[in-house]
């Protein structure tokens, strides 16, 4: 046990500390928030290195702390905090990507009012999705996963006073959502079958060895196992939080927050989520693989999933006029990458391409970033182009980031990162067809970066704000250079000469090979980029746009085509539809059930409290009341009656006295005759 | 004519007199001097009965009187003072006025 895991709690803690302090800090108190929140994401940089340093020591060894939260009936419900190379890589890479991301910041909304609050939404998403990374039990990974969402929410809609972006947020937020629908459930049956929601817990825990063989052959109805519903459920979360198909409809939209939350919402924090869930409970997601009775298994599923993600991510991405919008369309392809490696079976190459991704992915949202902020929030490629002379160190670091991303050989890390995926899927014993769908993603990749490299920085500006564009400053440079650095020299961290990665994520000595075995899917898609770039050019570089208006190539060779997936392959629509319509057609039942079953009920026992009150009124006041008013005011009567014989007058009285006299004088004279 | 049949005719002359006066005089002061008048005929046929009767017990009669001198002393300092508050109320102490009190 090692002790020092302990203090893996302070990573996360110390982002959210920063998120109090700007929540807290004065609207104006902008030095104050961005410090805290900078000095924060510093500081988990550096935790975040030695909790690394301290895994490798031992890569085979899970490290964990687990602690009691508070008690329940007989049990106890315990969190816990997990340390391998595994998060201890994601630890770094997210701390890394977003400390450059938010230095990035300063720069991109030097200009906006509510500078003070955007920091503090920045640290608390850095926060939940370092909860999300060092959790050891799936509840702590839970609560990091929707405060991921949450901070999406906010963050997506930053500048909620447009109705695109409130709209945008409340998509994403409500989109991820009914994924995390499945991942509750998937959570509440583990926790109902296993008594514990702890990764790791000395024998015990939901990854080991018996607790999943105990999963594995518990069949449920169909021949499926209960490991496998388990895992298809947490998966559904990894689908809405990655953007995967059919949940990926609201990560393009994304897009309405500002650059760089976009940018870590891509590279670092929310998308990756997905993918390292994938990853960390991939024991639990393979466990189902020697049922071979089973109907389906949960990596056949992922691998299917991925793959259509992958190609239809990059294939929408060729139609797309926003430049944002053709890089999330790229996140989206590039995620069903990494679900395709899961689900072949290569969570390592998943996770390789995951930090390589979030590198290439930060450098070329930031680079989107600097464009927009000096083409003045032009966002339109159509509207931008000749932006390379006068924007020297954006060019030159967004060209790094789109050869990384397209795997132009060799140099780049995605170049590596990708091979290793296509290698996985070759060798996938179930099918082949992913591994065609990741080439053909390939090629589509290489053509529509370089669309967008060749519209936006070449030629001659096509606006008046393209026209004025200028260097951004050196604080958004800067994160610029050093992402691209990154962007080139992770690659050489898992390249099949120098294994390095794969043997520290596995904790097994993986065997060197030759760099050029297998070199015939290397060289295939090598030729595939080629094919990609050298059309790309084609089409977009040897005849470059003209002006604004002008037809795009390809739109000109297949208008439908190209329309059809401009519009997003009608998916919206499809969901506005189908889903849409279902919710509204609930909904109006819903308004009917209330209106007239409930609310009619509600009314009629009102109108029947109404009714018996009026009779008692009735009863009351034409019965009883009118009783008593008589007999009342015949006493009355009486009395006023009676009251006449008192007239104030003495002599009267005195009279009346005498007259008495008299006659009882009289009685007695009589009476006392006889 | 026997001595107790001069006294009670006395007292009766007496005591018409009163009555006459209460019933027939406005002013209440004179009212009261009539009632006082009644008050003390019966008082002298107290008197009367007790000092011609057979067999006379010591002070019997005396007693009665005194004790109805008494209590009409109190009657006419109670019976002043209302006429002092009649005269405050309106100006005067007519009788015939004072009739606010009827129902």
């Amino acid at each position: 046990m090692e002790p020092r895991v302990a203090y893996l709690w302070l990573i996360p803690a110390l982002p959210l500390l920063a998120a109090g302090v700007g929540c807290v800090a004065p609207r104006n108190g902008r030095r104050l928030a961005a410090g805290a929140a900078i000095a924060a994401m510093l500081g988990a940089l550096v935790l975040s290195c030695f909790a690394l340093h301290l895994a490798l020591a031992d890569p085979s060894a899970h490290l964990v702390y687990n602690f009691r939260w508070f008690d329940l009936g007989n049990g106890a419900v315990r969190l816990g905090l997990l340390l391998d190379p595994l998060n201890g890589l994601m630890c770094v890479m997210v701390s890394l990507v977003g400390l450059l991301i938010f230095i990035f910041s300063l720069g991109y909304m030097d200009a906006d009012e509510n500078f003070t609050r955007f920091f503090c939404f920045l640290s608390l998403f850095a926060a939940a999705m370092l909860c999300v990374v060092v959790a050891n039990s799936l509840l702590l990974l839970f609560i990091g996963w929707e405060l991921v969402g949450l901070a999406s929410y906010l963050l997506i809609g930053f500048w909620f006073h447009r109705p695109a972006a409130a709209a945008a947020a409340k998509k994403a937020f409500i989109t991820t959502r009914i994924g995390d629908l499945g991942f509750l459930l998937g959570l509440v049956w583990l926790y109902d079958t296993t008594g514990s929601l702890l990764l790791y817990d000395g024998g015990n825990g939901v990854l080991e060895s018996h607790v999943l063989g105990d999963l594995a052959t518990q069949v449920l109805a169909g021949g499926l196992a209960a490991s496998t519903a388990i895992g298809l459920l947490i998966f559904c979360g990894a689908v809405g939080k990655s953007g995967q198909f059919p949940l990926h409809v609201w990560l393009p939209d994304a897009m309405e927050g500002p650059t760089p939350v976009s940018a870590l919402i891509h590279a670092a924090t929310m998308v990756a989520a997905g993918v390292f869930l994938m990853a960390r409970i991939f024991p639990l997601a393979a466990a189902d693989q020697g049922l071979a009775a089973a109907p389906v298994h949960v990596l056949t599923v992922v691998a299917g999933i991925g793959a259509v993600t992958a190609l239809m991510g990059a294939a929408i991405a060729v139609a797309q006029h926003d430049l944002k919008r053709i890089l999330a369309f790229s996140t989206v392809s590039q995620l069903g990458y990494m679900m395709l490696a899961l689900g072949v079976g290569s969570w390592v190459a998943a996770i390789f391409h995951l930090l390589t991704h979030a590198f290439f992915k930060a450098l070329l949202f930031l680079g989107a970033g600097s464009v927009i902020h000096a083409a003045h929030h032009e966002q339109d490629i159509r509207n931008l182009g000749g932006l390379r002379s006068p924007m020297r160190a954006t060019y030159a670091t967004f060209s790094v980031g789109m050869m990384a991303l397209t795997g132009v050989p060799f140099v780049f890390s995605g170049f590596w990162s990708k091979e290793a995926i296509l290698h996985a899927a070759s060798e996938w014993n179930v099918s082949h067809l992913p591994l065609y769908a990741g080439l053909a993603g390939v090629v589509l990749t290489a053509f529509y970066m370089t669309r967008l490299l060749c519209e936006v920085f070449w030629g001659a500006p096509r606006s008046p704000a393209a026209a004025h564009a200028h260097e951004s400053p050196a604080v958004m440079t800067v994160p610029l250079v050093v992402l691209a650095v990154g962007a080139v020299a992770l690659g050489f961290l898992g390249t099949p000469a120098w294994p390095w990665l794969q043997s520290q994520l596995t904790g097994e000595a993986v065997p060197a090979h030759s760099l050029l075995e297998g070199g015939g899917l290397m060289a295939l898609s090598i030729v595939l980029v080629a094919t990609g770039l050298g059309a790309g050019w084609a089409l977009y570089g040897r005849r470059l746009r003209a002006t604004a208006g002008a037809d795009d190539p390809l739109a000109a060779a297949a208008p439908r085509l190209f329309a059809f997936l401009g519009a997003r392959m009608k998916l919206d629509e499809l969901y506005a539809a189908t889903v849409g319509r279902l919710n509204t057609f609930a909904a109006a039942l819903a308004v009917i059930l209330d209106r007239w079953v409930w609310g009619g009920a509600v009314g009629f026992l009102a109108r029947f409290g109404e009714f018996t009150g009026s009779v008692n009124r009735g009863v009351d006041e034409g019965g009883l009341n009118a009783g008593f008013d008589s007999i009342s005011e015949r006493i009355r009567g009486a009395g006023r009656a009676y009251s006449r014989a008192q007239t104030g007058e003495t002599h009267g009285y005195l009279r009346a006295l005498a007259v008495a006299f008299v006659v009882l004088a009289l009685l007695a004279l009589l009476g006392g005759g006889q | 004519m026997s001595p107790l049949q001069l006294c009670v005719a006395f007292s009766s002359v007496l005591f018409a007199v009163g009555l006459t006066g209460a019933l027939a005089r406005s002013n209440s002061i004179l009212v009261l001097l009539g009632i006082e008048l009644m008050l003390n005929a019966a008082n002298l046929n107290f008197i009367a009965f007790w000092r011609y009767s057979p067999a006379p017990s010591p002070a019997t009669g005396v007693i009665f009187v005194i004790f109805a001198i008494a209590v009409a002393a109190a009657e006419t300092a109670v019976g002043l003072a209302l006429v002092i508050s009649i005269y405050r109320h309106q100006r005067n102490i007519r009788l015939q006025e004072a009739t606010r009190l009827k129902g």
